[in-house]
């Protein structure tokens, strides 16, 4: 294999990853800016991140928003796994075809529409609008993600597992309990922090089906902006982005290490 | 393992009539769909026997042993298991367990919890499982290995850590399917022995699966031979391989010469039969059955002798021709012999002397023949 660096190669690496980090560097370093003024350097400075932490608008809109994920990716957790197990499960029920078609649709459809019809239904069941319709609303969509990424797990799952459970004794609930939730677990993890993660930064679905008083952080960062972007809320964006960083180096970290393990165990059960 | 000949030749339930199976088939299909994966198939097994199943690709084993545990209903007939009827018993109420074909061994799970499994589920105090899963491991010698997951298992050690999963519970019945597919040769051997010795000592009910006739013959007390999900025949190794029923049978297990003809006359227990290339073979030892029609002269390789020169006068079956191949093995030399309608035998010789004056080679002229009770007569 080839591994000197073309200029081609070099000048591709540096155009791409420019052109996605940039922007996030820019509004990173600009937080820390002493001026209000977000594109004139003033000098070094961190007051904004005490400012932010006195901007009780800000502060509830994250306390809604992580309330409103944890809640909705869990929820959305369940009932995803529950209809990937039915998919995959119940192969010969009338209608499935169409049935995991429904499931999908979701997935594709504009989050626009999706949003207006929550809307309408909330307003036609005369539901008021506010923390529970967010939840509900974000419930309706990631659910379908989780559904996916269990789904896919589940079809290379080998059912031979459960009848060997079943065949030493296990009733087919506890045979659920101790070998299948386990064995997918990763997928349904995977599954919960998608859901999570859409949950948190969904402005447009939101929009629709937040009312008074669940103004969530998408939606209050970007009423805010609309006014002139603060270098506060530059803090408020650089501290999400360390949050999200932290959590994929920490993910990636525990990943490599178990596949670290992994080979080693292997390459021990070699040599016996 | 020395006394396990003698103890096996002493255990024949099946000889006895008032003897109650174990386990019945009676009656049996099942169906998928259109699709007949079982036809109308009945077995009897006794207890403390190790029963086999053999047959090609597709033939209906892993279904029958997969309606015996229970993950498949049968379309019609019914499944004694100790005189009980075992229609809509779930699996995990069956006293049966099972050896996947796949080992399907819990992969979140080390060794010892896979083999703990089961005796959990059966409420067993935790210091009685502790002491079942040291005997267990001892006997598949993985006792440094109690702490390994599966994946850091080889194959072979994988295949060890099913056996003892499924025998942990003492089960009145263990089935195994294909136990030891994945195995190579040495481990294979090594493995059939342990088999045989655990279900001897454990008294267990063996019922396993395989499409090596090898291993079947190795093993088991009886052979079921399958055919596309019906029976064929069910005899001990040696009726099997000196006895078989059917040229099917005959053709399945080992190496067959089938000589057609038809039934020229019969005397008290001998036949003479006309053979297609128009020599006359004359059988004895026949059953009682045969009397006349197209019947076939089953004869195995090495009951048929191959000589250089025209035995002597009187010398019953003779035929004469022509060495069309040989296949030197060093403990055997397997000759194809091509007689004058054109069909060739194969007849096998032990190379007892390590230079023969009689060698024969490619092409020379060769005389086979073989004795008149040296082979079985086949009508289907
Ligand atoms: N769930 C099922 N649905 C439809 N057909 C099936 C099903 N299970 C088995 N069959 C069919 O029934 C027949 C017998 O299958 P079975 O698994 O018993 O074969 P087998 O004798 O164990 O073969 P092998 O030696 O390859 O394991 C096959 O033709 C198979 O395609
Ligand atoms: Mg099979």
């Amino acid at each position: 294999m080839n591994t000197t660096w073309s200029r081609f190669n070099i000048v591709s690496i540096v155009l791409g990853f420019a052109f996605l980090y940039i922007p996030i560097v820019l509004l990173i370093v600009f937080s820390f800016n002493e001026s209000r003024l977000v594109t004139v350097w003033a000098g070094f400075s961190t007051k904004w991140y005490g400012e932010l932490f006195r901007n009780q608008g800000l502060i509830d809109a994250a306390w809604v928003t992580a309330r409103v994920a944890f809640i909705s990716a869990t929820v959305a957790t369940v009932l995803g796994t529950m209809a990937a197990l039915a998919l995959t499960r119940y192969t010969r029920f009338r209608g499935r075809v169409l049935f995991s078609g429904m499931v999908f649709a979701p997935l594709v459809m504009p989050e626009v529409i999706t949003g207006l019809s929550l809307l309408l239904l909330f307003v036609a069941i005369g539901l008021d609008r506010g923390f529970l319709t967010v939840t509900l609303a974000h419930i309706t969509f990631s659910m379908c993600f989780v559904a996916v990424v269990v789904q896919s797990r589940l079809i290379s799952f080998d059912r031979s597992l459960e009848e060997a459970a079943m065949d030493l004794g296990a009733t087919p609930v506890k045979t659920f309990f101790a070998i299948t939730l386990p064995v997918i677990l990763p997928a349904i993890v995977s599954g919960w922090m998608l859901a999570f993660t859409l949950s948190l930064d969904d402005l447009v679905i939101a929009s629709f089906a937040s009312g008074p008083g669940a103004t969530t952080l998408p939606m209050k960062i970007y009423s805010q902006v609309r006014l002139g972007v603060t270098p506060e809320i530059n803090a408020a964006c650089t501290i999400l982005i360390a949050i999200v960083a932290v959590g994929v180096l920490i993910a990636s970290v525990v990943n490599k290490s178990r596949e670290v393990q992994r080979q080693r165990d292997e390459q021990a059960a070699q040599r016996h | 393992m020395k006394s396990l000949g003698s103890i096996r030749r002493s255990f024949a339930p099946w000889t006895d009539p008032a003897a109650r199976p174990y386990i019945a088939f009676e009656n049996i299909t099942k169906r998928f769909g259109d699709f007949v994966a079982v036809d109308d198939l009945s077995l009897r097994i006794y207890e403390r026997e190790f029963f086999a199943l053999l047959g090609a690709s597709g033939c209906g084993k892993s279904t029958l042993l997969r309606m015996l545990a229970g993950f498949e209903e049968p379309t019609s007939g019914r499944i004694l298991l100790d005189g009980q009827d075992l229609r809509g018993i779930p699996p995990y109420r069956r006293p049966v367990n099972m050896m996947f074909q796949s080992y399907a061994l819990f992969p979140h799970m080390s060794v010892e919890q896979n083999i703990a499994f089961g005796l959990k589920q059966d409420g067993m105090p935790k210091a009685q499982i502790a002491e079942r899963v040291a005997e267990m491991l001892k006997l598949v010698k993985l006792e440094q290995f109690a702490r390994r997951k599966p994946h850091q298992l080889s194959g072979g050690q994988r295949q060890r850590v099913a056996l003892a999963r499924s025998v942990a519970k003492r089960p009145k019945v263990l089935l195994l399917d294909e136990p030891l597919g994945a195995l190579d040769k040495k481990l294979r051997e090594e493995t059939q022995f342990e088999l045989m010795d655990l279900q001897q000592n454990l008294g267990l009910t063996f019922v396993v699966v395989t499409h090596d006739q090898e291993e079947a013959m190795t093993m088991a007390d009886r052979i079921a031979i399958l055919d596309k999900g019906r029976v064929m025949q069910v005899a001990t190794p040696a009726e099997i391989y000196e006895a078989p029923s059917s040229r099917f049978v005959a053709g399945f297990v080992g190496t067959v010469n089938l000589l057609e003809g038809s039934v020229m006359s019969r005397d008290g227990a001998s036949l003479r039969i006309k053979g297609a290339s128009g020599a006359e073979i004359r059988v004895e030892n026949v059953p009682d059955d045969v009397s006349s029609g197209e019947v076939a002269f089953a004869i195995r390789p090495e009951k048929i002798k191959v000589s250089p020169r025209r035995p002597a006068e009187g010398t019953a079956n003779v035929m004469e021709g022509e060495i069309f191949d040989l296949a030197y093995l060093g403990d055997m030399t397997v000759y194809h012999v091509r007689l004058a309608d054109g069909q060739v035998v194969k007849a096998s010789a032990l190379n007892s002397a390590r230079v023969s004056e009689d060698q024969l080679t490619w092409s020379d002229k060769a005389w086979i023949s073989f004795a008149p009770d040296a082979g079985v007569v086949l009508t289907r």
